[in-house]
């Protein structure tokens, strides 16, 4: 007869491998990871203006930071001290009418920093930290206050979040820098 | 012999090792999961800035970087200040507005990072914002390193 009976092999794949080839992947994988550094202090920058002339602010709601090429600092024309920054931000953001010179309300203040060309970039990010500092510390104060709970804790797009962020928004203005 | 015999225990000996392909997937996906290849080639030198109260970006789909520094020459020397988008130098200021404006019809609710050298000038940073302003791109980012 013709010869039929043949000898099975058996259906099953080798699966001992597996391992090595997941292995194999993993190492590629660690090998090219860049674990990327995605951190940052978010800005929003204004539009460019069209005709119409920005809304006239009262001189009180406005608080004039400069930084020379120095890292020296200009608040309102009197010379300070970079430490002592965020303490003045502070005083004038949450002043509520009560000094004349200092912001009517938190909603009207607003901080606008200025810069040479020439000032190194990490002088004015140590500038902005300091006021972004400010505003969260004024953020975290009334959560507190108000909740019970640090502000960092308040999950992103919450309504109490969202809450603090209407009672310290953050208007900061960065002014374009003089020709030097 | 010895009246007490030891006894032995009735467990096996060695690590059973046939969960190792799992852990090892496990691992496997996570790296995937987290990995981002890096897409461009930096032509440029760049030693973040150190700051506090910085923020995640969550959403990475949306973002765009500039990276701003001194450019890399050959050699370990290190040339004037250039701005890099993508692959490659930018030579004219103005023509980033176009590019913006072109990644914002793309995405539009593009976050853009800049990411610039701690010691490059500010001067430089603000021709890019005003560009950004002029594309329509005004949500930015300054890349920063937390402060350890």
């Amino acid at each position: 007869m013709l010869n039929r009976k043949r000898k099975r092999e058996s259906g099953d794949i080798d699966g001992s491998s597996l391992a090595d080839i997941a292995f194999l992947l993993l190492i590629f994988f660690l090998v090219v990871t860049t674990i990327d550094v995605d951190t940052g202090i978010g800005l929003v920058l204004p539009p460019i203006p069209d005709d119409i002339e920005p809304p006239p602010v009262r001189e009180r709601n406005l608080m004039n930071i400069l930084v020379n090429e120095r890292g020296m600092v200009l608040i309102n024309e009197q010379p300070a001290a970079i430490a002592t920054v965020r303490e003045r931000v502070k005083e004038f953001i949450s002043n509520r009418g009560v000094d004349p010179e200092l912001s009517e309300s938190p909603d009207d203040a607003i901080v606008s920093i200025k810069t040479d060309r020439r000032t190194p970039y990490n002088i004015y990010i140590d500038m902005l930290d300091e006021v972004m500092g400010a505003y969260e510390e004024l953020r975290h104060a009334a959560s507190m206050e108000r909740f019970g709970v640090p502000f960092s804790s308040l999950s992103q797009g919450s309504e109490r979040r969202a809450e603090i962020q209407e009672m310290y928004p953050k208007k900061i203005s960065i002014a374009e820098p003089d020709e030097g | 012999m010895s009246k007490f015999k030891k006894k032995q225990a009735n467990t096996k000996q060695g690590v059973p090792t046939s969960a190792m392909p799992d852990v090892v997937f496990m691992l496997l996906i996570f790296f995937m999961v987290t990995t981002v290849l890096r897409e461009v080639e930096l032509q440029v030198q760049i030693d973040y800035a150190v700051a506090e109260n910085i923020e995640k970006i969550e959403q990475k789909r949306l973002v765009s970087y500039i990276y701003i520094g001194p450019e890399r020459l050959g050699g370990g020397r290190l040339g004037e200040t250039r701005v890099q988008i993508d692959d490659a130098l930018v030579d004219d200021i103005n023509a980033i507005r176009n590019i913006m404006y072109d990644k914002l019809m793309e995405q539009p609710r593009l976050i853009v990072s800049l990411r610039v050298d701690r010691d490059s000038e500010f001067g430089i940073v603000t021709d890019v914002q005003q560009e950004l302003r002029h594309a329509g791109t005004l949500r930015i980012n300054y890349s920063t390193r937390r402060q350890l």
